[in-house]
């Protein structure tokens, strides 16, 4: 193509084109900033480190750092906590997909029928605001202790706000854009897969990765309650034996574990969303 | 629609609306109807670009509505190449004040769009949708996304998506009115040098005088609601593929000041 980018560049409106537009240069924001987040948290450890024990807090207490770490080996031999985090891992991604699924297929189908909607939205928002943690032991009396009460439980987290960001596109979709497509002579179908679900996107990946952070509470409430295996049941075992190491090492794999799953899905996000022009901050 | 007899897609006007009325339920509890448009009759000749003038809220847009088969008349018919309107038709392309481009699409695929209900295969499309990019001097940006154009290069996209399906009809609803003043003559001259060359039949709907006056063979004036025409104007001037050249005509100037006129705006002032 002959175009050169310099003509494309000159027809972009102002501060489209590039990160530039923020006041430090880009190879010093890039340096800069990570290098003062790495510092800040290099600071917190030292304290935490020294200070407890110097004001003369019991490690059962609060564990200093590199007894977490101690602990963390331990529980790599001893505990077989590679198992425990793949339990974890696996019912957080498959809750997170049925959840995301379910979750946009109902919001596409009440989208697309506003008479059904209408009917359901009192129970819908009912159902939303309802912790649907607090279902976990009703789940463990129904299916007894085993992987499926966790299963349905991160599945009900994670469908509502998929549920509620799809419904919410559906219906804001340009009427206009809907027009043009009924113009054009395209059929309930065409419409639904060239214009509603294309539009509805960025609303779906935005539920999504809110889904994707829930999905470890889902699992971790789960595994609290009514577990044998999993991080979730590693904090109650630990608490039990007075091993608050243990619990810190669970809750920050836990928190590994829901940085990396939001953390892919704003990846594909990006991807997904590529013809949206980045912010300027 | 395309089984029609051609004698009559070719001897009947491009577009024709008799007595046509169009009345929405009132909002609230009074249930009143309010009507948008009353007992409209025009006729549009084939290869004719005609402007719709009128105070804001007059149904102007209703009438593109009703032509491109998205609304039904509550009494009337219309006519397009002698049958009447019963749902969207093949035969029409519409633009809006908005581009409509769809985000997430490159703007080939984007002129695409409306190809892809007719039965072509995917290189006829392909081929046609350059055609159009090309004539509306966009083959550079094909593989651009929207967000990468300006708002003129924009509107010419969605021309050239209009003039893709090869319309016998195009309507217009205020193509340019949400360009600066600049974008604004360069796309005019652009959009009447496109349509003279394809010489499909337009109806232009607009609030802006100067641009009915430049682009347009006849002007229809419409009144408050319920819209009535109140005058048909023959513009009669040459230079129809250039609406800067004619805008300088002395006749140019006089004819806008009779519209100016025929819409009492100088009474408006006023109030």
């Amino acid at each position: 193509m002959p175009s050169s980018a310099d003509e494309l560049t000159a027809s972009l409106p102002r501060g489209m084109d590039g990160p530039s537009s923020a006041s430090l240069p880009g190879w010093l924001q890039a340096v800069v900033l990570p290098g003062a987040s790495l510092l800040v948290a290099f600071i917190a450890l030292v304290i935490w480190q020294y200070l407890p024990p110097a004001l003369g807090v019991p490690k059962y207490i609060i564990p200093v750092p590199s007894a977490l770490v101690e602990e963390m080996v331990r529980m790599w031999s001893q505990e077989n906590l590679l198992m425990h985090i793949g339990s974890t891992t696996t019912m957080a991604v498959i809750g997170f997909a049925l959840g995301g699924l379910f979750g946009a297929v109902f919001g596409y189908l009440l989208g697309l029928s506003p008479l059904w909607e209408r009917i359901l939205s009192p129970y819908i928002l009912a159902l939303q605001i309802a912790p649907k943690v607090a279902f976990a032991p009703l789940f463990i009396m129904w299916f007894g202790y085993n992987a499926i009460p966790k299963l349905i439980v991160t599945v009900l987290v994670v469908f509502f706000p998929i549920l509620v960001n799809v419904l919410q596109s559906m219906r804001t979709v340009d009427r206009d854009l809907v027009n043009l497509a009924r113009a054009y002579s395209m059929n309930g179908s065409q419409i639904f897969w060239k214009v509603r679900f294309p539009s509805s996107v960025p609303n779906l990946m935005a539920g999504l990765r809110i889904g994707a952070t829930l999905a470890v509470i889902g699992v971790t409430v789960g595994e609290l309650v009514g577990g044998e295996v999993g991080l979730g049941y590693l904090i109650t075992f630990g608490e039990g034996q007075a091993n608050t190491a243990m619990v810190f090492d669970a809750i920050f794999l836990l928190t590994l574990i829901g940085i990396v799953m939001y953390w892919l899905v704003a990846f594909i996000e990006t991807r997904a969303l590529h013809y949206i022009p980045k912010a300027h901050v | 629609m395309n089984t029609l007899p051609l004698a009559m897609l070719t001897a009947a006007p491009a577009l024709e609306l008799s007595h046509v009325t169009r009345r929405f339920a009132g909002r609230g509890r009074g249930h009143a109807l309010f009507t948008a448009i009353e007992k409209l009759s025009f006729t549009v000749a084939r290869g004719e670009f005609v402007s719709v003038v009128g105070p804001s809220g007059c149904g102007k847009s209703t009438i593109l509505n009703l032509v491109a088969g998205l609304d039904q008349p509550s009494e009337g018919v219309v006519h397009l190449g002698g049958a009447p309107v019963l749902g969207p038709s093949q035969h029409v392309g519409f633009m809006l004040q908005k581009d409509l481009l769809l985000p997430w699409r490159t703007i080939l695929h984007n002129v695409e769009f409306g190809l892809e209900t007719r039965g072509l295969s995917a290189t006829a499309r392909r081929e046609r949708a350059l055609r159009e990019l090309k004539r509306c001097r966009l083959l550079e940006l094909a593989e651009r996304y929207p967000y990468q154009l300006s708002g003129g290069q924009r509107q010419r996209a969605a021309l050239a998506r209009t003039l893709a399906i090869e319309p016998e009809m195009v309507l217009l609803d205020e193509p340019f009115s949400a360009l600066d003043a600049q974008t604004k003559l360069v796309l005019q001259r652009s959009f009447a040098d496109t349509i003279a060359t394809t010489g499909v039949t337009t109806l232009l709907i607009t609030h802006d005088l100067s641009e009915a006056v430049a682009m347009s063979d006849r002007i229809l004036v419409m009144s408050e609601r319920p819209g009535r025409i109140v005058e048909n104007i023959d513009v009669g001037l040459p230079h129809r593929d250039n609406p800067l050249a004619r805008q300088s005509l002395p006749r140019a100037r006089a004819l806008m000041a009779h519209l100016f006129d025929a819409l009492h705006l100088e009474e408006r002032l006023d109030g």
